[in-house]
């Protein structure tokens, strides 16, 4: 099935983790109204390795947001995992962020007065995990990303690529559904952004579905898919031959 | 937006602990900012403390001490004018001092004539200097009275004995001295029997009356008592005059009854019209009492207000701070959000922080207002005594505070969006 060939009433199959079906975002700016989104139909498989291009002003952003159940569309659908979220109220969406999907954002979004531990540690804290049991979780996925060494560190004792995988440990501490990244290199040099890339690769190899929102044509090459948007539409949506 | 109960729907709720847990680490984080915050509530906390412990001990002092030992239970006191006398205007001083004095008739008169079964004592005192062997007791209270004073004052004798009807009738050079007079003139010799001057007489100490303690910093130990007829008189009024007659009925309705029974016979005795007013006192402790609970009225009013104030201060700072808090973490907030917190979370996470600043301030409050109590009580001759309730009212209102005044910068935080949020530097 197509994302054309999907209508309002139908369910995803149950491969599809991703669904939007003619998703529509307006902001309201007082006497004008920006379209950011105009009806993006998008599906993606479980265990598919996306890249989200387009210029600025495009709606890649608002599309990221949307995905990422921190806004809710002004109209359209919007599955998630089988779930239709596009529905959903504040704290379910919250729950929805917590379980399903994994954020890692350019700037790395760490608390700095706390330690890489406790900063993993946070999903696990509004998951309603017991002390014990964040402790364990987290320090697992912090090995998982090579940081094995570094539980006791804050934000501000580690190096750019370090908090990355700080963050990246701690998108996946909740094994989520999708791991989201915004601009994920972006503050990173062209090194450290090829190690990152390397780990979102073995992430993807073990089965993780990633989403990415890049400018950087080279970074979306790490993607097995490119999707561009375009004034808030799917201009080209292109699988690379693996 | 009710943030309690939780609601049902969802993960289970971050514990309470939690909360709590990451308030006290940011209080340790920023130790100046909180303390800051804090000072309001403390200062408020202390403060409801220490006036608390104040006007509770003057209470104790005024009802059991103050009270039962300057006039005595169911006890009134026939006087020229009334001796204790806050606020008196000019005009009514000097009404006072042209008013006739009471008389040695009287008092026996009045003594004679009440029917109520009472004891009666007469009491004259002033100043004088006591000295034996060459030392001195300088301003010492002596006292001329007849032989029930110690009975109806509650005098116990510790040492001798009180003076006799006999001797309080014939004038005897004979005299009860209290403890401070005992350590300054005999400080490791038996009193007893010993001879002190007074006014230039001498007096045999025949008792020493127990030990009284302090009133307001005033040594109440520091008297002698001689009987009325001895030549202490001269020392303490002028000839045929007494300061008082006490009398002492066995309940307050008796009280009361002796007490119409004596403004008979000093009337009918200064021969007043119907239309005249008394010439004389009848002085109760009640008198006192209604005094101490006047001002105990305004305590009650001031002390509150003033706690309210800065309680109100502090909850202000407290949402200052929380406000300022909420502005420089929204950054926080939204990552928080962007991982799964609910406004809930967020609402139970700053209020658990500004209910932990205020908490922290109350019971900081409360060990500075015990200290402080503790401080007053003994380098002030104020009376304190620490109230327990003092103690938790303080802790309850210091955290009542902070939650209120956490309530509005908590839900602003709650009503972010997490995606501005997330955008703020």
């Amino acid at each position: 099935m197509t994302p054309q060939d999907f209508r309002t009433g139908d369910t995803p199959l149950p491969d599809i983790i991703i669904l939007t079906h003619r998703l529509t975002r307006v902001y309201d700016m007082g006497a004008e109204q920006v379209h950011a989104l105009r009806g993006v139909s998008v599906q993606i498989r479980r265990n598919e390795y996306v890249a989200i291009m387009g210029p600025s002003g495009s709606g890649k952003s608002t599309l990221m947001n949307l995905i990422g159940c921190l806004d809710t569309p002004t109209a359209g659908e919007y599955w998630l995992n089988s779930q239709k979220v596009s529905e959903l109220g504040d704290d379910e969406l919250a729950h929805i962020r917590n379980k399903e999907i994994g954020f890692v954002f350019q700037t790395f979004n760490l608390l700095p007065r706390a330690t890489a531990l406790h900063n993993v540690e946070l999903p696990l804290i509004y998951a309603g995990l017991s002390a014990r049991q964040r402790r364990e979780q987290a320090a697992t996925a912090l090995e998982r990303v090579g940081l094995g060494d570094r539980m006791t560190h804050k934000p501000n004792e580690l190096s750019g690529g370090q908090r990355q995988r700080v963050a990246i440990a701690r998108a996946l501490v909740n094994n989520p559904s999708i791991l989201l990244a915004d601009e994920p290199t972006g503050n990173l040099d062209s090194a450290t952004s090829a190690e990152i890339m390397g780990l979102f690769g073995d992430l993807h190899s073990q089965g993780q579905t990633v989403l990415m929102v890049t400018h950087e044509q080279d970074i979306a090459a790490h993607a097995a898919r490119v999707v561009t948007l375009h004034d808030g539409l799917v201009a080209t949506d292109q699988r690379r031959a693996a | 937006m009710a943030w309690w109960p939780p609601t049902s729907a969802g993960p289970p709720d971050v514990p309470l602990f939690e909360a709590l847990r990451l308030a006290l680490q940011t209080l340790r984080t920023q130790k100046l900012k909180s303390s800051f915050a804090l000072i309001g509530v403390f200062i408020g906390v202390m403060f409801l403390i220490a006036a608390w412990s104040i006007v509770n001990g003057m209470n104790l002092y005024m009802t059991e001490k103050f009270a039962g030992t300057i006039i005595g239970v169911n006890t009134f006191h026939l006087r020229r004018r009334p001796d204790f006398t806050p606020n008196v205007s000019d005009s009514l001083w000097r009404a006072w001092a042209r008013r006739p004095r009471i008389t040695f008739g009287d008092a026996r008169a009045v003594a004679v004539g009440i029917h109520t079964p009472v004891i009666t004592a007469w009491e004259s005192s002033s100043t004088r200097n006591i000295e034996a062997r060459g030392r001195e007791v300088r301003d010492a209270q002596v006292t001329g009275a007849t032989e029930r004073y110690f009975d109806i004052k509650n005098l116990r004798i510790a040492q001798g004995r009180a003076f006799t009807a006999q001797e309080a009738r014939g004038g005897a050079l004979v005299v009860v001295i209290g403890y401070d007079v005992v350590d300054k003139l005999f400080p490791d010799r038996d009193p007893i029997n010993k001879e002190v001057r007074i006014g230039g007489r001498p007096y045999r100490v025949i008792g020493v009356v127990e030990r009284q303690g302090k009133l307001f910093g005033f040594s109440l130990d520091r008297f002698a008592v001689a009987p009325a007829l001895s030549p202490m008189q001269h020392l303490v009024n002028p000839p045929g005059v007494v300061d008082a007659l006490i009398v002492k009925a066995q309940s307050l309705p008796a009280m009361r009854e002796a007490m119409a029974e004596a403004e008979g016979i000093m009337r009918s005795r200064r021969h007043l019209r119907p239309t005249q007013d008394n010439n004389f006192a009848l002085e109760t402790s009640e008198g006192v009492l209604d005094f101490w609970a006047g001002i105990q009225r305004f305590l009650f009013i001031v002390g509150p207000g003033i706690v309210l104030i800065a309680l109100v201060v502090g909850g202000i700072v407290i949402m200052n701070i929380m406000l300022m808090a909420v502005a420089e973490r929204t950054r926080e907030i939204g990552i928080r959000k962007s991982l799964g917190a609910r406004r809930m979370d967020i609402l139970r996470q700053f209020l658990a922080e500004s209910s932990a600043i205020a908490a922290a301030g109350g019971g900081l409050g409360v060990l500075a207002g015990v200290g402080l109590t503790i401080l007053l009580g003994a380098a002030t001759p104020l009376p304190a005594a620490l109230s327990p309730l003092s103690i938790v009212l303080g802790l309850t209102l210091g955290t009542v505070v902070g939650v209120i005044a956490g309530v509005y910068p908590a839900s602003r935080a709650a009503r972010l969006d997490p995606i501005a949020a997330l955008r703020q530097e």
